[in-house]
């Protein structure tokens, strides 16, 4: 074990670089999903039937067919079909981006559905425009109950992260590999690895429960030091029973 | 730069179905460890003693807020005297029985307390009282959240090519490398995928409209 | 808490506020709302069936009848949060419910022209409808700043002599859920007053609050009622409230008028049986 970790902090340098490499592609992939997730999710919710078809036939297309298919085919099978060619990195990104927008667009279209109608009602009664009454009525009110289902996904695509290993992106797996296939220390590499990324999850939820809270108390709606401790685990399972939100 | 070669699609076709079976097999038995582990897990989170609840939160926490590829990897790199598929299949039911243990504590927490308490009333014992009583008001409830978690594990059987288990993503994956032709068996893998998910979830969406959810 | 009586100097800012100008040409003339053989379908079941009744500037009327006459409706379809089936609905005039195409003739109306028709018409609504997102004061804001264009400074100046007005002037900054019922309806109403409507719909607005809040705004109600311009339609259960504040009360059933006339008319000697039967049963 001790030849693990005198080796471990040898390597602090390329351990630093591939938890950098690990974090990018979460957080960049994230605000891509995230900007996804909102256009694809107004369109679902959109009067025009166009909009509403070319929605629900690209989030299909992504959630059906499997992330790591749609990430194998940007690192293999672009290059020789349009040559493009994307850095592994961005690879992920991308396909993260794509693959939890359209698990986002859902929760977008959910949480602007479950505005009550009255709302609606009341801003057309103060003859709003239609774009007004969604930046100012609907979606301040749909925010606040994104926010437990984005977190969960974000903690998914965290743990996709490790994907990039397959496609030689030198993120914190590769290098741990890299460790353990000097040191032949099996279990304490891999346990390592889990419990970086069991603390990166952790601090995840605590800033997204952080913003939850801060948008709730906008809305004006008390809440207790506690509700930032908690875990991920019941609303998990809401949002399962609830159409899969997965 | 080359198109879409329609001929080596089609060859490459009969390798991948034969990967799909792997896949389905991997996806149906590790559902089923899924589910029965849940269901344990979920009867463990009700003991009486913090002993045993605790650590069980703390280790489903664990696994749960860990990439399932780190686990997979791992689990093959320390039991190499055990087939990859095998390793598979467990790993993937461990896995998602953290999520469905919560879909089964939701569906006990759903039971009302009032059948409890008769059960107490009527002397049952506590395994009359989960076995005739609270499982079977519990259980019919949770069956579109165990189909929807099937589909997502279905989604990620292709990790289980990294450790070397013959399933479509890694027979396409060596079609590709073998003919050079990634476009076509990745294109096909994925549309396979499409064609077999999206049927599925728009059967658990029915289901549970059903049910009433 | 208590019950909250309308302060009775605030009674008077009532008259000081000027909350709809009115055209000096406006006493005479054509009616300011005309329901023309109006009729409203849910699929096969109708609820508006014929309907023709009008309303003259400054004349405040009061819908009566059992519940599911379609009253609710009627408000509903001035706001435009409805469309009708058929017939036409003319404001000041010109249609609200469609759109005059260059011949002449009427099509259904475009979001750009229900954006212009329902600059005259506000409404308040049973459950209060507040932004939940929105302190008290922008609540009201809101709108005239967005829609009207009115600047900030003086949306804001506006805002405050209204929430004076409904005696809740120290209750800016507060979020609508910190608010009792009978609080937020009068947020609700100073918000709908704040876009200067010439037309103002009451939906059932003291149906949700405790009995002990009711009082308090009705009364402010009968003030705004009696000292401003502005042309009241109300859909109530409160009897007292129609004898006190319209000048018109209008008997619903089954999706027609069957009988209007003035309050006392219609409250002590009605024509038809069925209003009868109504009254017994609500008084």
């Amino acid at each position: 074990m001790s030849d693990f970790f005198s080796a471990f902090f040898d390597d602090l340098p390329q351990l630093r670089s591939g938890l950098w490499v690990t974090l990018q592609a979460t957080v960049l992939g994230a605000l891509l999903a995230l900007l996804l997730s909102f256009v694809l999710g107004l369109m679902s919710v959109s009067r025009l039937l166009v909009l509403r078809g070319v929605s629900r036939v690209v989030v299909e297309f992504f959630r059906g067919t499997s992330l790591y298919i749609q990430l194998f085919w940007l690192h293999y099978a672009m290059p020789p079909l349009t040559g493009y060619e994307l850095t592994p990195l961005l690879c992920g990104v991308v396909a993260f981006g794509l693959n939890y927008g359209a698990y986002g667009s859902e929760v977008v279209r959910g949480a602007v559905n479950s505005v009550p109608r009255a709302q609606y009602e009341a801003a057309v009664a103060l003859n709003m425009t239609p774009l007004r009454r969604m930046r100012k009525v609907i979606l301040p009110q749909a925010w606040v109950q994104m926010i437990p289902s984005f977190t969960n996904l974000l903690i998914q695509l965290l743990k996709c992260t490790p994907l990039l290993w397959l496609i030689s992106a030198a993120d914190l797996m590769t290098v741990i590999q890299q460790l353990r296939d000097r040191t032949g220390e099996t279990l304490t590499a891999y346990m390592t690895l889990l419990v970086t990324y069991f603390v990166l999850a952790y601090a995840l939820t605590l800033l997204m429960n952080l913003l939850e809270r801060s948008a709730k108390r906008r809305l004006g709606l008390q809440t207790g030091a506690g509700s930032l401790l908690r875990g991920r685990s019941a609303a998990e399972a809401v949002a399962s029973t609830a159409g899969g939100a997965r | 730069m080359n198109g879409f070669d329609w001929s080596a699609a089609r060859d490459a076709l009969p390798l991948v179905l034969e990967g799909f079976e792997v896949t389905l097999l991997a996806t149906v038995l590790g559902t089923l460890v899924a589910a029965v582990l849940g269901l344990a897990i979920a009867i463990a989170g009700r003991a009486p003693s913090r002993f045993v609840t605790v650590p069980v939160r703390v280790v489903m926490e664990f696994i749960r807020s860990t990439p399932l590829l780190v686990q997979l990897v791992g689990a093959a790199a320390l039991f190499t005297f055990v087939e990859p598929l095998t390793i598979g299949i467990v790993v993937l039911g461990i896995h998602y029985s953290t999520y469905t243990s919560e879909v089964y504590r939701a569906g006990i927490d759903g039971v009302p307390k009032g059948q409890w308490e008769a059960c107490r009333a009527l002397s049952l014992s506590p395994r009359r009282t989960w076995q005739a009583v609270i499982l079977p008001q519990a259980v019919r409830n949770v069956l579109p959240a165990l189909g929807n978690y099937a589909i997502s594990m279905f989604k990620e059987t292709p990790f289980l090519a990294v450790i070397t288990v013959q399933e479509m993503v890694f027979e396409a994956r060596k079609y590709g490398a073998d003919h050079f032709a990634y476009t076509e068996a990745f294109t096909l893998a994925g549309l396979v995928f499409l064609v077999a998910s999206y049927p599925t979830s728009l059967l658990m969406r029915k289901l549970e409209k059903r049910l009433g959810h | 808490m208590a019950t909250e009586p309308l302060p009775l100097q605030k009674t008077a800012a009532a008259a000081a506020v000027d909350i709809a100008p009115v055209p000096a040409t406006s006493q005479t003339g054509r009616p300011l709302v005309r329901f023309d053989n109006v009729v409203k379908r849910y699929g096969d079941h109708v609820v508006l069936d014929g309907l023709d009744f009008s309303v003259r500037r400054g004349e405040n009327v009061t819908l009566i009848g059992p519940s599911g006459s379609g009253k609710t409706t009627i408000l509903r379809l001035l706001m435009t949060l409805e469309k009708v089936s058929d017939g036409v609905i003319w404001v000041d005039g010109d249609p609200l419910s469609h759109t005059r195409a260059p011949d002449g003739s009427l099509r259904p109306a475009t979001e750009k022209h229900l954006r212009k028709a329902r600059k005259k018409i506000g409404m308040v609504f049973q459950q209060f409808n507040l932004f939940p997102h929105m302190k008290v004061l922008q609540n009201i804001t809101e709108a005239p700043v967005s829609v009207l264009g009115m600047g900030r400074d003086e949306a804001e100046t506006r805002a405050r002599e209204l929430l004076d007005l409904v005696g809740l002037s120290g209750k800016t900054d507060a979020h609508p859920s910190q608010l009792s019922g009978g609080q937020q309806q009068r947020v609700a109403i100073a918000r709908a007053l704040a876009m200067q409507p010439e037309i103002l719909l009451l939906d059932e607005v003291t149906s949700a609050l405790d009995p002990e809040l009711v009082a308090g705004v009705l009364e402010l109600l009968s003030d705004i009622a009696r000292n401003t311009d502005i042309t009241m339609l109300c859909v109530t259960h409160e009897m007292n409230f129609a004898r006190d504040v319209s000048e018109t009360v209008l008997m619903f059933d089954a999706g027609r008028v069957i009988e209007s006339g003035s309050p006392e008319k219609i409250f002590t000697d009605p024509a038809h049986e069925r209003t009868r039967e109504f009254l017994t049963a609500v008084l």
